[in-house]
């Protein structure tokens, strides 16, 4: 046997020694995430109840997706719906996010203290959350209405936010990004904090203003950041379902019905299971096509600064 | 060495994913030992009561009952639906849903017709029942899910929807809290008096689909009448019919008169339970379940039960109820003669006494009650007679039309819609289905 030979038989053995150390993730992986999506692709084009055996699935080729696309009016205004949220997420949230990170990041005093105080709601329930705010936006004992009172506002006495049809939706996504401020909060000052302070020194040096550095520095080298931060809240948002449940059940009418709500409901309440399984794929590929653009937008933007 | 050592690697691995799809896989339809039987649930305030009577039949049998909990509802919903789907339902367990979900079940084989075991011994056992408690559980000839005739659900206690009133509320707004209103008249008019005594005449937990069409259903039956009412279900009568819009300005009406406690449409049930334990309001819309939890949150609460207003003199007022929880046996479980026994221990007098004391649910068996009860509870057992249920009915609608419907009425309420409007939506999508 040549060198050449011995070299390439142990080459092939650490190629399986390797392969054998990835084959837990590939199985568990392929298990649990690659079987189930072709699961829900295959049941998407069956009409199931979800109990009978899979074999007493009828075959309907692609009426469902039909169905969402020309007559589902209520699937499209609760993914309306998710995106109002989104939207607000992603501006008021996530620039409120970055001012604070901003502002602790220049080492202000109890910097310690507000990183806890800001990542605590995060860690709480969403139910928890629900049914806290529930209490605070209530129209008959709630502590907001009494707050508006205490300082003179008698405007709202009796106002039940979450069932009227022009405040219930901006109640609940004022809770969800004061829940989701935490997070961006956390990743944008590890990004800030990952900033080397020369860069800075030196455009002081230069004679560079606070609003320059931020443009000419902070943005470009953050933008990783900015992109993980934008795809984290689109994804989260646009799947917002337990702050829903605890503080409206989709109510007043449809106004707070969200994608995931009317997922359940053709799953639950109706026992359409093939129907939720292509509701469920149509809106996959609807935050995957979403978050593809917004990197390739960011990486634009990336090369622009 | 590296060899060795891969092949180690390999087996503890192979090791470690085959044990757990093997527990994970392995059946757990019946318990390991002959004298035992398995019994899933969702009723966390009856779970205790449950376990005390398991060790009663223990004892007194020599079979071990297992009873075991799943909460909440949503969370026992789906593991029943995954046990099914795998073959792995325990001997008896119940089905949360409407007769859909159980003719599903049934259809797929995993529920028994229970009629053959309620007849024998001239019928011993079923004319222990109240009528109406088996009837939700029946599916009659020709039942649209087509399946075979017969009772395939056993039920441990029954249940009834009425209007529940705060007697000292009543009394601080100069009405009479023995005789509570009877007309629609008169309900508006007690409203009027208890807002301006400074109480929210009305909670409910109107963001909770099944309360409203509950309450709807009422309205109906009562307006038009049980045939006319059945006749809409069937597709015979569209939901634009000028009775329909008349029911469903009642709930314009209530809410122009300022009827309704603030936030109504997206309050859970479990929320209008509480202002009403809290004498936030005075009037609520509830099931018998609500004994137990009033009783838990406010122990002093004086309050009795009212029949939903009369609308229409010529036509009865009837309100929903039947079975309350039921147990059904899994056709595959092979100890279902063992099943069936505990369930008949289950449902027997002295066993249901212990049940309504523990739990203040009304009892399936309508013996127990033969010598006094609580009389709150039996203030819902004197309206037994006046009982109806959707289950019970030839037809039931489409839960999207269910759907429509509760949510129009919460757009009424919020005035975001007129009667018309919601009646016509409905129509229309009655309409969509009957055509599908």
């Amino acid at each position: 046997m040549d060198t050449l030979e011995v070299k390439q038989k142990l080459f092939h053995k650490l190629k399986i020694g390797n392969f054998s150390f990835v084959l837990p993730a590939i199985i568990i992986f392929s298990l649990f995430n690659v079987y189930p999506l072709f699961l829900i692709l295959k049941l998407s084009f069956f009409e199931w109840n979800g109990i009978s055996p899979l074999d007493q699935a009828k075959f309907i080729g692609i009426k469902h997706f039909i169905e969402i696309f020309t007559n589902d009016k209520l699937w499209w205004q609760s993914v309306w719906h998710a995106g109002i949220i989104t939207i607000l997420a992603l501006t008021i949230q996530n620039v409120l996010a970055l001012l604070l990170a901003m502002a602790v990041d220049r080492g202000i005093r109890g910097g310690n203290i507000y990183r806890v105080i800001f990542f605590l709601p995060p860690v709480l329930s969403g139910i928890v959350i629900g049914l806290i705010w529930q209490w605070i936006y209530n129209g008959h004992h709630g502590l907001l209405n009494h707050l508006f009172t205490f300082l003179g506002i008698t405007r709202f006495e009796n106002m039940a936010w979450l069932a009227d049809p022009d405040t219930a939706l901006y109640s609940v996504a004022i809770i969800h990004m004061w829940r989701g401020f935490g997070w961006g909060f956390i990743i944008l000052l590890a990004g800030l904090q990952s900033i080397d302070s020369q860069l800075y020194e030196a455009a002081e040096v230069d004679g560079a203003e606070t609003w320059h550095k931020f443009i000419h520095i902070t943005c470009p080298l953050m933008m990783p950041v900015f992109i993980l931060v934008s795809i984290l809240t689109i994804l989260g948002t646009m799947q917002i379902y337990d702050l829903i449940v605890s503080m409206t059940n989709g109510g007043p009418e449809y106004y707070t019905e969200v994608p995931i709500t009317r997922i359940l409901a053709s799953m639950r309440g109706e026992n359409r299971f093939g129907y939720a399984c292509a509701r469920g794929l149509v809106f996959g590929a609807m935050l995957l096509i979403l978050s593809m653009i917004q990197i390739k937008v960011s990486k634009h933007m990336q090369k622009d600064l | 060495m590296k060899r060795r050592f891969f092949g180690y690697f390999l087996s503890i691995f192979v090791l470690v994913m085959i044990v757990p799809l093997i527990i994970g896989c392995s059946k757990r339809t019946s318990a390991k030992s002959s004298k035992s039987i398995i019994i899933w649930h969702w009723m966390t305030d009856r779970d205790q009561t449950f376990q005390e009577l398991a060790k009663r039949y223990e004892e007194q049998t020599g079979m071990e009952v297992k009873f075991e909990l799943y909460a909440p509802s949503d969370v026992y919903t789906q593991k029943v639906r995954a046990a099914a789907q795998t073959n792995n339902l325990p001997d008896i367990y119940g089905i949360l849903g409407e007769s859909q979900d159980i003719s599903i079940f049934v259809s797929a084989g995993y529920v028994p017709d229970m009629t053959p075991y309620l007849d024998e011994n001239d019928a011993k056992w079923r004319n222990t029942f109240f009528y109406e408690s088996l009837e939700t559980n029946e599916f009659k000839k020709n039942n649209r899910s087509n399946i075979e005739p017969g009772i395939y659900g056993i039920p441990i206690d029954v249940t009834n929807i009425q209007l529940l009133y705060n007697k000292d509320i009543f009394k601080k707004a100069g009405l009479d809290p023995e005789n509570p209103p009877q007309t629609w008249e008169e309900l508006l008019e007690a409203g009027a008096k208890i807002r301006e005594a400074g109480f929210a005449p009305f909670v409910a937990g109107f963001g909770e689909i099944w309360l409203i069409n509950s309450l709807t259903s009422c309205f109906a039956i009562n307006l038009m009448g049980y045939e006319k009412f059945e006749n809409t279900i069937k597709g015979d009568v569209p939901y634009n019919d000028p009775d329909w819009i008349k029911i469903f300005s009642l709930f314009e009406e209530m809410s122009n008169k300022n009827f309704f406690i603030s936030g109504i449409v997206s309050m859970v049930n479990k929320q209008g339970e509480r202002y009403f334990a809290q004498e936030d309001a005075a009037i609520t819309y509830n099931g018998s379940w609500s004994v137990n939890v009033y009783k838990g949150m406010n122990p002093k609460l004086d309050y009795g039960t009212m029949l939903p207003p009369k609308i229409n003199p010529e036509n009865p007022v009837m309100i929903q109820g039947g079975a309350g929880s039921s147990f059904f046996i899994n056709s595959r479980s092979k100890k279902r003669d063992a099943a069936v026994a505990f369930l008949k221990w289950i449902t027997a007098k002295e066993q249901q006494i212990f049940l309504a004391e523990k739990t203040n649910n009304l009892p399936s068996n309508k013996n127990t009650f033969e010598g006094g009860a609580d009389s709150l509870l039996a203030e819902f057992v004197d309206d037994m007679d006046k009982m109806f249920h959707p289950q019970t009915m030839d037809f039931y609608e489409h839960t999207r039309v269910l759907e429509k419907i509760a949510k129009g009425i919460q757009a009424i309420i919020i005035e975001k819609k007129t009667p018309t409007q919601v009646a016509d939506e409905v129509q229309a999508l009655k309409k969509s289905l009957m055509k599908k």
